[in-house]
């Protein structure tokens, strides 16, 4: 096979698609630069896809223009239909899928060593090649099998509590033991002898990979979508490696620092080890004899006129949008609010918690949508300063992230999670479907409770729906 | 090239990595997390070498399904990186 990958040119050209890729996600560190970062992107793939086809004799041109027509057409229909409240889902199932191309791919490396000049004098497959190989797969795979269970949790086909297995850690730790020295036997067995050893390698990835995945709860699904990002970088990282290709192992590192960086941000954002998310069973204890003991204390509650005519009074409203706004579809009669309030002079913010929603982001992208400027959407550390000085917290689909246990209650899971402090501001409104449901930490709010504090007891959308209503009149 | 000098890049790159994107500002984490998902598609090289270079075994189909694969995600996610990063732009309002 000709190999034109030793040209220096060739080698430049899969680098300066790397580097178009770093600029990819350099422009995002502003949304006025974000679309040409997204461009960037865009030219380095063309660059590393066109590379490869110019410099490899290619006889079968019209399978592979047929496979890629076939890809996009599902990619793009996709990424068209796609509601902006189901982002965390589509995100897990393409995840899933570049996980299973890096099986692929290995695979396809194992099956054909010629064909990527990875095999040694003797007429094996070099044994460096083999370890990164390996690892690709069993990234990959693990990758593949977590995302389809974080997909499944995420889009509502499989319960979101945790599912937890008897001795799941001496399991878990087992199979993974159980894949490293199947790397290494991989790695030292003659060439004959290495096909059963790849095939169960691959096996016991795709099942850590699930068992990984089902003992961890909804609450911690953004930091799990965070950790299958950074898989699966480091698995197109290692099919790099294999493959001697600068773009691959440029954007495998790029992408595996991302979502380990965005899983730092999300853990930090809980007050959680990292190490307790995987582990798993958050969650889980809340469905016990606690909640049951929950006495009933008394609350206020308020009607949509209520709310209205406090908010046409206050100044300054700060609205703290959580993921039951994303699952009410209620961005866009928030927006409505925000424009009606304005036009009578009320000052509106929004605050958003990092782990609001189920993915990092989520809350806005969803007010983006909605077409809330982004210059009046505030990140915690920004604003939790102002509600001393705020009229009214309008607290809607949110609820951990402004529960006041979390900074004074020892006891409770959310202890040391950072906050919106919402006591401080003069009145709080507080959206909620009813007084049943309590967060995904399974913890009871005092804010609930407070003098300043009414409860609006509806489905979000039709509350704001209904608000709107008698801001108009 | 040797394993040292790919090492060499590799370690280069997570610490460009790991400063671009604390650079990335909060509001934008959702299309990062589209766009790295897009961009990790480019393990799509390795399925055309499999696709194109593999003959006519399994391999050649395993590699096409790879690029079947990876193309979905390459389209769709820079598609839907576009799409709501075209929210993000400041509106005139009426």
């Amino acid at each position: 096979m000709a190999h034109l990958a030793l040209s220096p040119w060739v080698a430049f050209a899969y680098l300066v698609a790397g580097v178009f890729f770093i600029l990819a996600l350099r422009g995002l560190s502003s949304p006025e630069t974000s679309r040409k970062g997204n461009r960037y992107g865009m030219v380095g793939m063309a660059i590393a896809v066109i590379t490869t086809l110019i410099t490899h004799q290619i006889a079968n041109i019209v399978e592979i223009g047929v496979a890629i027509l076939i890809g996009a057409l599902i990619g793009v229909t996709i990424a068209r239909r796609i509601a902006m409240t189901a982002m965390p889902e589509l995100v897990a199932a393409f995840h899933s899928l570049v996980g299973l191309a890096a099986v692929l791919v290995g695979w396809a490396a194992y099956l054909s060593p010629e064909a990527f000049g990875i095999l040694d004098a003797d007429g094996g497959i070099n044994t460096v090649s083999k370890i990164e190989m390996a690892l690709g797969i069993a990234i990959g795979a693990i990758t593949f099998s977590g995302s389809v269970i974080a997909f499944a949790k995420l889009s509502g086909r499989m319960k979101g509590s945790p599912i937890l297995l008897p001795a799941r850690h001496v399991i878990n730790l087992g199979t993974l033991a159980a894949i490293i020295v199947l790397t290494v036997l991989f790695a030292m067995a003659a060439p004959e002898a290495t096909l059963p050893l790849i095939v169960a390698l691959t096996v016991l990835a795709f099942v850590i990979g699930f068992l990984l995945i089902i003992p961890i709860g909804g609450a911690d699904m953004p930091v799990v979508v965070s950790m299958l990002n950074s898989y699966s970088g480091w698995a197109a990282a290692a099919m790099g490696f294999t493959l001697h290709n600068t773009a691959m192992i440029i954007t495998g590192a790029l992408v595996g620092a991302s979502g380990a960086i965005l899983s730092y941000i999300m853990c930090r954002a809980m007050n959680r080890q990292f190490l307790a998310v995987i582990a798993g069973g958050f969650g889980a204890e809340a469905s016990g004899p606690a909640r049951e003991a929950r006495e009933q204390r008394p609350y206020k509650q308020g009607s949509a006129d209520d709310a209205a005519f406090m908010l046409k009074q206050a100044d300054k409203v700060i609205v703290i949008p959580g993921y039951g706004m994303a699952v009410a579809q209620a961005q866009h009669a928030l927006r409505e609010m925000t424009d009606l309030l304005e036009e009578q002079g009320v000052e509106v913010k929004f605050a958003i918690h990092p782990v609001a929603g189920r993915m990092p982001g989520h809350m806005n992208v969803l007010l983006a949508e909605a077409s809330v400027d982004y210059d009046k959407v505030f990140e915690l550390e920004d604003i939790n300063s102002e509600f001393a000085q705020c009229d009214v917290a309008f607290i809607i689909g949110a609820n951990d992230v402004v529960n006041p246990a979390a900074k004074t209650d020892k006891s409770s899971p959310i202890y040391g999670m950072p906050v919106f402090d919402v006591d401080k501001a003069r009145q709080v409104f507080f959206i909620k479907r009813s007084m049943g449901g309590v967060g995904y930490a399974g913890v009871d709010n005092d804010v609930f409770y407070m003098d300043q504090t009414m409860m609006l007891l509806a489905d979000a959308k039709k509350m704001v729906e209904e608000i709107n209503k008698a801001l108009a009149d | 090239m040797d394993f040292i000098a790919i090492l060499s890049i590799f370690v280069m790159a997570c610490f460009v990595g790991y400063y671009v994107v604390w650079s990335v500002t909060p509001a934008l984490h959702t299309p990062l997390m589209a766009v790295t998902n897009a961009i990790s598609s480019v393990i799509i090289v390795g399925a055309l070498i499999a696709a194109a270079e593999a003959g006519e075994g399994l391999a050649k189909w395993v590699g096409l399904g790879a690029v079947v694969l990876a193309s979905v995600n390459i389209f769709g996610g820079f598609a839907v990186t576009e799409r709501m990063l075209a929210m993000y732009k400041k509106k005139e309002r009426k």
